[in-house]
């Protein structure tokens, strides 16, 4: 379990033994390419190839999950969130049936293949949507544990799954749980929190050069955006100095959002929100290449959480000021 | 078509039946609110024989396995599937004067919790893909349920109804009967001066459907009509009148939506009961 896998296969072939333990599973596909010479064996009558209309993908999922059958559909993070949104929102979300969509491609996981391919909002409007559960899992052995966790739960869940091989999370972390942030990084003096396989493994680089600066932060995997864990959020931000968010998503509606909304409420303190900026990507380049530019490499991560911790608190001063963003600086250009 | 004449007495309860449920369409359409006053009207038959001679259902067990299943595609033509509803017993008929009424059930569009509904349906072009997938569901469980979705024909417009057509014929399903509500007219105007859909009934068989087409205000010819064909899915196309049954709104796009004076919901009734003579027409 050491070696780089896709989040993409990791469900893939999880799937197909899921498909042989529940006879309620049916695989809904829009001719992705994902199960070619997938051996589906007795459940082969089960795999539905329905073409490429994701808007009837989700309407059919929703009549065959009303009819008692546990649908996974199939297709690219961007369609699923955007071209069959409405299908999502009135026909599985209203409805609570519990429509498994497995969205590949998120983030700029489709690299060269440009804006049209990539799903950079798709955090935002699925977990906007009542009764959705929203999974964005940062390696293969976290999808087949959540996977196993949905088994039976109502309503539907949104995977959100990476393209390209990825490392695992290091061995001797606590299991996952879902609904629960999961620690991977445990200083306290700043706390980031990292969405999917891209952005996770690049934090856990930024801590460690963070902690060679002798800032020691902590990470929290998160991997379950609804529903959110508020109670480990606050239990990690009350002692630090500065919470930060990181994804492979617009800094609008994701992660960061989330997180500045639920400290709001709660504990309200600057939030540095580091992710895509607010454009569309004009140039070709691999997923690496683009989450660099945008400002997401680990050392830039690093450099962004030093610039914005206001350090330790001295007598009579405030714990904490406003941040400045770097993002914006990055910001994709245009024409 | 032969083969499934309705006897004198079977006739005599469908056209009561209709005749009862255009009423409460009116009396709906009379509320404070209003509602979709001429689709549904131009649906009512329709409505009637599935409800009260296709269907295989049991008001008293909405939830029995294998029972048919029906999608109204076109989810403004409440109105009257909850007349149609209320009248085959599912609920109390009383419960209709809660329509549109602040913390009712009965909202404009039809809900799941309104006993009967199936889906929640409203915004167009989704019933035949819901309903594709209760079809597929029921051969995947061997089961002897027929799914029947009511489209509207300006509802075709909406393009991902060909991705349904398209896929529920590539699929082959056989317990898949679409109904379409081709009264010809949409918000503010005729379907073919707006987004022409003729010729329609070729249009169907090129996506590899079987079609009937029929009077979709003659009891007998629809009920021959609606029935699943083992060899795939069913198109039936049911020539309709908008507004069907009061003059005042009959073929008239202003029929789409209405809220009924007091004055114009005696004179709705008088005119249903005048047309009542002497047949169902």
């Amino acid at each position: 379990m050491t070696e780089p896998r896709s989040t993409r296969d990791a469900y893939r072939d999880h799937l197909v033994r899921m498909m042989r333990d529940d006879p309620r599973i049916v695989c809904l596909d829009t001719d992705t390419g994902l199960f070619g010479g997938v051996d589906f064996g007795d459940a082969a009558d089960r795999y539905l190839n329905l073409g490429i209309a994701e808007q009837n993908l989700m309407g059919v999922a929703a009549g065959m999950a009303a009819a008692g059958r546990i649908p996974f559909v199939n297709t690219m993070a961007t369609f699923a969130a955007n071209r069959a949104a409405e299908m999502v929102k009135l026909d599985i979300a209203y409805n609570a049936l519990p429509v498994r969509i497995a969205a590949t491609h998120a983030g700029v996981s489709a690299g060269h293949l440009g804006p049209t391919h990539h799903a950079l909002e798709d955090l935002g409007t699925m977990r906007a949507w009542p009764n959705m559960t929203v999974l964005a899992p940062a390696d293969a052995a976290t999808v087949t544990a959540l996977l196993d966790e949905t088994a039976d739960r109502p309503g539907p869940v949104y995977l959100r799954l990476g393209r390209g091989p990825t490392p695992p999370l290091p061995p001797g972390l606590p299991p996952v749980r879902l609904g629960a942030l999961h620690p991977v990084r445990t200083g306290r003096e700043a706390v980031l929190l990292a969405v999917g396989p891209q952005l996770l493994p690049r934090c856990a680089a930024a801590v460690d050069l963070l902690a060679e600066r002798g800032l020691a932060a902590g990470l929290l995997h998160a991997h379950t955006l609804k529903p959110f864990d508020a109670a480990t959020l606050l239990e990690w931000a009350g002692p630090a100095r500065l919470v930060v968010t990181v994804e492979d998503h617009w800094r609008s509606g994701g992660l960061g959002s989330l997180v500045a909304e639920t400290l709001s409420e709660r504990l309200p303190r600057p939030v540095l929100r580091l992710g895509l900026p607010d454009g569309f990507a004009d140039e070709a380049g691999s997923e690496a290449w683009i989450l660099d530019r945008a400002g997401l490499s680990p050392g830039d991560i690093a450099a962004a959480v030093a610039a914005a911790d206001p350090g330790p608190a001295e007598a009579g001063l405030p714990s904490v000021r406003l941040v400045p963003t770097t993002i914006a600086k990055r910001s994709v250009r245009h024409g | 078509m032969s083969g499934d004449v309705l006897t004198p007495a079977e006739t005599e309860r469908l056209a009561a039946a209709a005749d009862r449920i255009r009423h409460r369409v009116v009396d709906l359409c009379a509320s404070a609110v209003g509602g979709h006053l001429g689709g549904a009207l131009s649906c009512v038959d329709i409505l009637t024989v599935l409800y009260f001679s296709v269907l295989r259902i049991d008001p008293g067990r909405p939830d029995a396995p294998d029972r048919d299943v029906f999608v109204l595609g076109k989810g403004h033509a409440a109105v009257g599937l909850y007349a149609a509803l209320a009248e085959r017993g599912f609920f109390d008929p009383g419960e209709l004067a809660g329509y549109g009424v602040d913390g009712s059930r009965f909202m404009g569009h039809p809900v799941t919790a309104v006993p009967g509904v199936e889906v929640p349906t409203g915004s167009l072009g989704h019933g035949l893909s819901l309903g594709l997938g209760f079809a597929l569901a029921a051969r995947l469980d061997r089961s002897p349920r027929t799914v029947y979705v009511l489209v509207g024909d300006g509802e075709l417009q909406e393009g991902s109804c060909w991705e349904a057509i398209m896929c529920a014929a590539a699929q082959g399903v056989p317990n898949l009967v679409a109904v379409v509500d081709r009264n010809g007219m949409q918000l503010g105007s005729p379907t073919e001066s707006v987004c022409a859909l003729e010729p329609l009934a070729q249009r169907w068989r090129d996506f590899g459907w079987r079609v009937r087409e029929v009077d979709g205000h003659d009891h007998s010819s629809l009920r021959a009509a609606l029935r699943a064909d083992p060899e795939g899915p069913t198109a039936v196309l049911a020539e309709t009148v908008k507004g069907r049954g009061l003059p005042f709104a009959a073929g008239q796009a202003k029929s789409h939506y209405a809220t009924l004076s007091p004055r114009m919901r005696e004179r709705a009734h008088r005119a249903l009961r005048s047309g009542r003579k002497p047949g169902p027409s």
